[in-house]
């Protein structure tokens, strides 16, 4: 029960029901957008989020700088990685 | 596609790898236990045993990482005693039944939905819980009932669906509710003498419901890692390494791999609707697994007129597993798929006994379909060797 | 020489009314009007002007093409009638051309037999066969027999088709599932899942806007230009129901080797892509109308791409090769994943239910 799929919302559709459409890769659906409105999340202001969408919900925003983040620390796995094996490289040829 | 390729980086994956291989070595190399079994992470949920098979991860790991497949995949756990219920609700002639798709070829005692849609009952598959909704309005003169599956995650979407019904004035709508909790199925398979294991991949989208707080219990209580995991490759993968990385380094927490969706306190709009439709039930059935307390939900009295359970007659029998089928061993991680004695023989996906055959999440169906290669070749030239 | 002449035969039928009833099958009058008016003057050809009950081929005509006659039938019941890229009538020709282009045949005449549900509307009639006309002229086949028969309102879904084919295979040609072999290599001729993802996004239940067209189209030209340039094409299946997936693994087991093909070289267009992603569908399995797998020796597999992708068809502009025949694993059809991991591809179980979960 677990499919969600990330997409982008285009437009509202109708405020009162909390229905806008998302945008999954160039193809659209009508998603209902009430678990992502709240008191400092106006439904009109959620035109251009990005969100999870499940099962014809909009469950949660998705945060463009924790999904940066997860990235840059994958990234930077392997820099140190590399930077560790050149340093033991350096010692085992006596550079250090 | 953004937010999803960028999680399926091979090249990130490999950088992973490298880094899994290496702290795997230290681990079994610093722990004794390990000496005659392998590091034992179970993902609970179905949705990542379905990445896991998709992508092939379980082969790019090292040997020494057995990953243990998890009954949190709500379809597989359905008895077949609910099945049942639901076809003689859908056999009602004023009944349009509204199911997600994978439900719909379960087998109950005497038929799946499928085989009662072929029969002649007004089962519809449906994308969303709200489609079930336009139905009603389309259909005044039926009843509509949609059959409410799933874990915490879907929990929103059918209570905010009810909660539309209300707003709305609709007396055609009903719910046939089959929703179960993730914390309790979770302590039982931790308090289960056969169970082994080192680390827990945490459901992420049940997180993205219900907040980090319900999974600190087993890194404080049963001393063991817990990862909130999303569901692309890379954060499968990503997650794995972060429980090793604890192994290696003592440390028994509860971490969130998946900080992009998934908030400390949750989704409170979510658990608000949840909180007004839905109370706990003492016991719920699932299959495999016997009666789990506080493991399901129930529709609150408030809203009993949209209690399809309420609303119409329904066997409520318990039936018995099939004597042949292992589908709680599986379940339970005890033993894997191709180990049940009826695998790949009496149970496949054409002529499925269980719904872990039939459940895209389920392991057997996963197993089956993309195969973990070796076991799973082995299996395919013995049939292709007897034809 | 029998080829017959045309205008022997006045075509007076004009078809009375808006919507097909139970006399239009009848075989009276109002019968004859529909099959005149309506199919006759539509497909336009000697054969039919005849008005027999069966087409007479010449078969000296026939044996000068080549060694072999290829032979096939198909019916069409697909729901909705018309569909983003085309319709059920478009469908049933350039389906049964295909299926007879594969062999290396060239496809030259086609039947038509409609089975009419009482209540389809004319006009619909009318832009079905016209539909059919214009495949079949695209194609270069013509439609020289042909069935009507109308039934009761509920006993069939509008309109169901079956078009039966004949084409002549040249001498030198030997296509064949059982023809795979270790360091072939494995083609395809562009984009897959379109006609799938189209039909699914035509469904209004599912209610997803797109832009995705059905790929239905006749492939004999493109075929042609192939086995122009390459002859040596081992196996060649149109993937249709059940996608690539099953293509590849009936090749496999025909020819009893491994198939190992690589997600990345694959091609899709992003909106199928999102589509399935949505519906939790696995593109390999959506159905095509207008792809075809192909299997040529390894040394030969450059120039069959160029072929096709610089065919005048146009249909193979978005060609690729997208994996290897190997040696070890026969029977199974292996997925190198865009992850990096392998994992099996089997044959479709049932219908292939979205993974709604």
């Amino acid at each position: 029960m677990c499919l969600g799929i990330p997409g982008q919302i285009v437009e509202i559709i109708d405020v009162t029901k909390n229905l806008a459409t998302v945008d999954v890769s160039g193809v659209k659906r009508q998603v209902n957008i009430a678990c992502i409105v709240d008191e400092n999340h106006s439904v009109e202001s959620c035109v251009g989020d990005w969100v999870l969408v499940h099962v014809g919900f909009a469950m949660s925003r998705i945060n463009e700088e924790e999904a940066q983040k997860t990235l840059a620390l994958l990234t930077e796995l392997g820099e140190a990685q590399k930077e560790v094996e050149a340093i033991l490289l350096a010692r085992t040829e006596g550079a250090l | 596609m953004k937010y999803v390729d960028e999680f399926r980086d091979p090249v990130l994956a490999q950088k992973l790898i490298a880094e899994i291989e290496q702290l795997t070595a230290q681990i079994l190399k610093e722990n004794k236990r390990f000496a005659d079994r392998p590091i034992q992470l179970m993902e609970f949920c179905g949705g990542h045993t379905h990445t896991i098979f998709r992508y092939g991860i379980e082969q790019l790991l090292p040997k020494s990482i057995e990953l243990i497949h998890g009954p949190g995949c709500p379809v597989c756990v359905l008895p077949m005693g609910r099945v049942d219920d639901c076809v003689s609700l859908a056999e009602r002639p004023e009944v349009i039944f509204a199911t997600f798709g994978d439900a719909m070829r379960v087998p109950g005692s005497k038929k799946s939905l499928l085989q009662a849609k072929a029969d002649g009952a007004d089962v519809r598959m449906v994308y969303s819980p709200l489609d079930a909704l336009t139905l009603a309005r389309k259909h005044p003169d039926r009843e509509v009932i949609f059959f409410a599956l799933g874990f915490e995650t879907t929990m929103p979407s059918t209570a905010l669906t009810v909660l539309e019904a209300e707003r709305e004035g609709l007396d055609n709508f009903s719910l046939f509710c089959n929703h179960i909790t993730t914390v309790p199925i979770i302590k039982a398979i931790l308090d289960s003498p056969n169970m082994q294991l080192d680390g827990l991949l945490a459901p992420g989208h049940v997180s993205m419901v219900v907040g980090e707080a319900p999974f600190h219990f087993v890194a404080d209580t049963y001393k063991k890692p817990i990862v909130i995991t999303g569901f692309e490759p890379l954060d499968i993968v990503q997650s794995i390494w972060l429980l090793l990385r604890q192994l290696a380094q003592g440390q028994c927490l509860m971490e969130n791999q998946y900080a992009r969706i998934v908030t400390r306190d949750g989704n409170q709009p979510g658990l608000a609707a949840i909180a007004r439709v839905y109370q706990l039930r003492d016991f719920f059935e699932w299959r495999g697994l016997g009666s789990i307390e506080d493991s399901g939900v129930r529709i609150t009295d408030a809203y009993a007129r949209f209690d399809a359970e309420r609303k119409f007659p329904v066997p409520n029998v318990k039936i018995a597993d099939p004597s042949s089928c292992q589908c709680g061993e599986v379940l339970k991680g005890e033993i894997k798929p191709w180990q049940c004695k009826v695998f790949g023989s009496q149970c496949t996906p054409e002529t499925p006994m269980g719904a872990l055959m039939v459940s895209s999440e389920g392991a057997c169906a996963a197993y089956y379909n993309f195969g973990n290669l070796p076991e799973l070749m082995a299996l395919k030239e013995k049939a292709v060797v007897a034809k | 020489m029998t080829t017959p002449t045309p205008g022997l035969r006045k075509r007076s039928g004009k078809l009375k009314g808006d919507t097909i009833n139970m006399s239009h099958g009848g075989g009276g009058k109002a019968m004859r009007d529909l099959i005149e008016d309506v199919f006759i003057t539509a497909f336009d050809n000697a054969h039919l002007d005849l008005m027999e009950d069966q087409a007479r081929i010449d078969l000296a005509v026939l044996t000068a093409r080549g060694d072999r006659l290829a032979l096939t039938t198909d019916s069409y019941v697909v729901d909705p009638i018309f569909f983003p890229g085309g319709d059920i009538g478009k469908l049933s020709v350039c389906g049964t051309v295909n299926d007879l282009a594969v062999s290396g045949a060239v496809p030259l005449y086609l039947t038509c037999g409609v089975i009419i549900e009482e209540g389809l509307s004319v006009a619909d009639l009318r832009t079905i066969v016209k539909s059919m006309k214009e495949a079949a002229d695209r194609a270069g086949v013509k439609i020289i027999t042909g069935d009507t028969k109308v039934v009761d309102r509920g006993a069939c879904d509008k309109i169901f088709i079956n078009t039966a084919g004949v084409g002549v295979i040249q001498k030198n040609l030997h296509i064949d599932a059982g023809r795979a072999r270790p360091g072939d290599l494995i083609l395809i001729n562009g984009y897959i899942g379109d006609h799938g993802a189209a039909i699914l996004g035509a469904r209004g239940d599912l209610s997803i806007e797109n832009n995705i067209l059905s790929d239905c189209a006749p492939l004999n030209g493109l075929i042609s230009d192939l086995l122009a340039a390459c002859p040596d094409v081992h196996c060649m299946r149109d993937a249709t129901r059940g996608g690539i997936a099953s293509v590849l693994n009936e090749i496999a087991d025909s020819s009893n080797v491994c198939i190992k093909i690589k997600e990345t070289a694959i091609p899709i267009r992003p909106d199928v892509r999102g589509m399935c992603e949505i519906l939790g569908l696995d593109p390999l399995y959506l159905a095509n109308e207008g792809k075809i797998i192909i299997v040529v020796p390894g040394a030969q597999a450059d120039k069959a791409l160029q072929a096709l992708q610089k065919s005048s068809s146009q249909l193979g502009r978005e060609s690729a090769v997208i994996g290897e025949v190997k040696d070890g694993h026969e029977g199974i059809v292996i997925l190198q994943t865009a992850f990096g991991g392998e994992r099996i591809v089997d044959m479709l179980v049932g219908d292939q239910l979205p993974r709604i979960c």
